[in-house]
């Protein structure tokens, strides 16, 4: 058995309470585990602990118990090998939108001539569709999309590893939410990159993951179920919605989202389990049987 | 937009013209008119025009000091006959002196009591303590260790400006966003690295505002410590000016002190703004 690349054991994370108060356990004893170059969604209600976790991913933030380990090492502190969307931005308002993609491309390439390093930037705001003299203002004059964009840039040219994006669409309009989309999915279909994102939308999950981690409501969040999107690539934002799966797997997750993940939720002593594989968009039930050993629980809500 | 904002810029502009004039006129009529030199007695010359010379000069009187001294700044006829530009270069000089050997030592160790949250709760009593201290206070004791005036009168404006500028660029770096911090972290930036390419230009509007309140106290402290010490400087021509009973020179040196402490406020000003970002 091949060790997975990103392996999640036993994660927990607590804060301590307000004033001394109960302490706040956001998540207990998570198990889960991401395959090099697989492409992750993670979905849940806010406050559930998925900017928690992915901070932990970041090595931002260091869990209370368990661990990760990345390609057979520790997450011990961030690195450039994991680029981060962050959900706020984080864009350093002192700098153009250019320099701060620049920032991001001289860390990353110390050795780049200034040219080299301004051509690269230059091609990943362009992917953005951030020109024509935007890349010139400075992030107070952006709007909240162009600064998302921006945010967007620094991490894909980068080009890490690991791609941890958190809602990194949420303050796109629908036009440019979808080229970036599109942008994403191409970027990572042509590299060996790993994508953990956060994301609200469940047809954008559909249409970019191959599989979707639920969560259940916190306090004592888990990850509840792991749903295979069983939907061939390439996809295309069109044509996807013929896809006899398509409505199973979207049904399957409004249907967690709007009840589930608050039945479920709550639940202390889980055991550590690893997330339920789902696949509701399975046609051939026999095709379940072959799915890695890493995923133990098979359940098919496909009817 | 424009051209209702520049029309309010030109009304404060007139009303300032407006007070000004009024406010010379008043001085002006509320100010007897002094005899001329031909007018005197022998006797009222030689104690000082007899009382009329130790009146509130108008400012007429003023101005024409002002262009006479303007007009030649820079002429030195020995130890107490020296042009205002002289006296005031004097001042700068000591200001910017202590001024920068403040910054020099107030900002790096700042910047360390900013990162250091152990360091900050460590060295504020000590700061507590020495900062409400009237610089002034320092005087009797740099003379007496340092043991030249001179040199004294550069350590109370360093000892002055040193605490705003230590206290605001502490707390400038302390207060760096979090989120900024994170991007430098996962950009694996090195210590220095992070405190160049994103504290200090975080912090940097922070630390600009001590600047200008240090330049703003040091300007203020010049002059009472040149009047303790004497020799040369603005303070000193103040204080020279009212021993001559020379209150015309006086309201001039007064004027030169005000419009000198205001260009360095515009420079810092200026420096400000260049550094500052928003949200
Ligand atoms: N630094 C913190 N201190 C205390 N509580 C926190 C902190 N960060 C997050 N939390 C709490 O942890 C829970 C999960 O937060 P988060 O991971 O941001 O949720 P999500 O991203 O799923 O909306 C929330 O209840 C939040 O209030
Ligand atoms: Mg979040």
């Amino acid at each position: 058995m091949t060790k997975p690349f990103i392996q999640i054991s036993g994660l927990s994370k607590r804060f301590p309470g307000a004033n001394g108060g109960e302490p706040l356990t956001v998540f207990e004893n998570a198990n889960f585990s991401i395959e090099k170059g697989e492409f992750v969604c993670i979905i849940g209600h806010s406050g559930c602990g998925k900017s928690t976790i992915m901070n932990i991913l970041a090595g931002l933030d260091t869990p209370t118990d368990g661990g990760v380990i990345m390609g057979g090492k520790e997450i011990s502190g961030p690195s450039l090998e994991r680029g981060v969307v962050f959900q706020n931005y984080s864009l350093l308002p002192w700098l153009s939108a250019l320099k701060n993609v620049t920032f991001g491309v001289r860390a990353r390439h110390p050795d780049w001539s200034r040219a080299q390093v301004f051509e690269h930037s230059q091609k990943y705001l362009e992917m953005v569709g951030l020109t024509g003299g935007a890349e010139h203002r400075k992030p107070a004059q952006l709007s909240g999309g162009m600064r998302q964009r921006v945010s967007i840039a620094r991490a894909f040219a980068i080009r890490p590893e690991l791609l941890l994006l958190d809602e990194p669409f949420g303050a796109l309009d629908a036009l440019t939410r979808g080229t970036i989309q599109d942008e994403l999915t191409r970027i990572w279909s042509g590299s060996e990159q790993t994508v953990f994102m956060i994301t609200h939308d469940v047809d954008e999950a559909i249409l970019l993951a191959d599989r979707i981690l639920l969560m259940t409501n916190g306090p004592f969040a888990r990850v509840a179920e792991s749903v295979v999107i069983d939907i061939p690539r390439p996809r295309e934002r069109a044509e996807i919605i013929h896809q006899p799966a398509y409505y199973k797997i979207r049904n399957h997750l409004v249907e967690f989202l709007a009840r589930r993940s608050k039945q479920l939720s709550g639940v202390r002593d889980h055991g550590g389990e690893p997330p339920v594989t789902v696949r509701p968009g399975a046609e051939d039930p026999d095709e379940q049987e072959r799915r890695p050993a890493s995923r133990p629980q098979l359940v098919s809500v496909a009817s | 937009m424009n051209g209702i904002a520049l029309s309010d810029n030109t009304k404060a502009f007139l009303l300032s013209i407006a007070l000004l004039v009024a406010m010379l006129g008043i001085w002006e009529l509320a100010t007897p008119a002094v005899k001329s030199a031909g007018e005197l007695t022998e006797y009222e010359m030689l104690t000082g025009g007899g009382g009329e010379q130790a009146r509130v000069p108008p400012p007429s009187q003023v101005i024409e000091k002002a262009v006479k001294e303007l007009s030649n700044p820079f002429y030195d006829n020995g130890p107490n006959d020296k042009g205002i530009g002289i006296q005031l270069a004097y001042s700068l000089y000591r200001v910017l002196s202590g001024y920068f050997l403040a910054a020099l030592i107030a900002i790096p160790i700042g910047f360390l009591i900013g990162m250091s949250p152990i360091a900050y709760k460590a060295l504020d009593p000590f700061i507590q303590v020495l900062r409400p201290i009237s610089p002034l206070a320092w005087m009797p004791l740099a003379l007496f260790v340092i043991k030249d005036s001179q040199a004294s009168a550069i350590f109370v404006i360093f000892i002055c400006s040193i605490w705003p500028m230590l206290i605001n660029t502490a707390f400038g770096v302390a207060n760096v966003r979090k989120d900024w911090v994170n991007v430098a972290k996962t950009h694996e930036l090195g210590q220095l690295k992070t405190a160049f390419l994103v504290i200090l230009p975080a912090a940097a509007p922070t630390i600009l505002t001590g600047m200008r309140i240090s330049i703003g106290i040091a300007w203020l402290v010049i002059v009472a410590a040149e009047m303790l010490v004497g020799g040369t400087g603005i303070g000193y021509y103040v204080w020279n000016e009212w021993n001559n009973l020379d209150l015309t020179s006086v309201i001039f040196s007064i004027l030169m002190i005000g419009i000198v402490g205001m260009m360095l406020d515009t420079v810092f000003a200026y420096i400000q703004r260049a550094v500052q970002f928003q949200e």
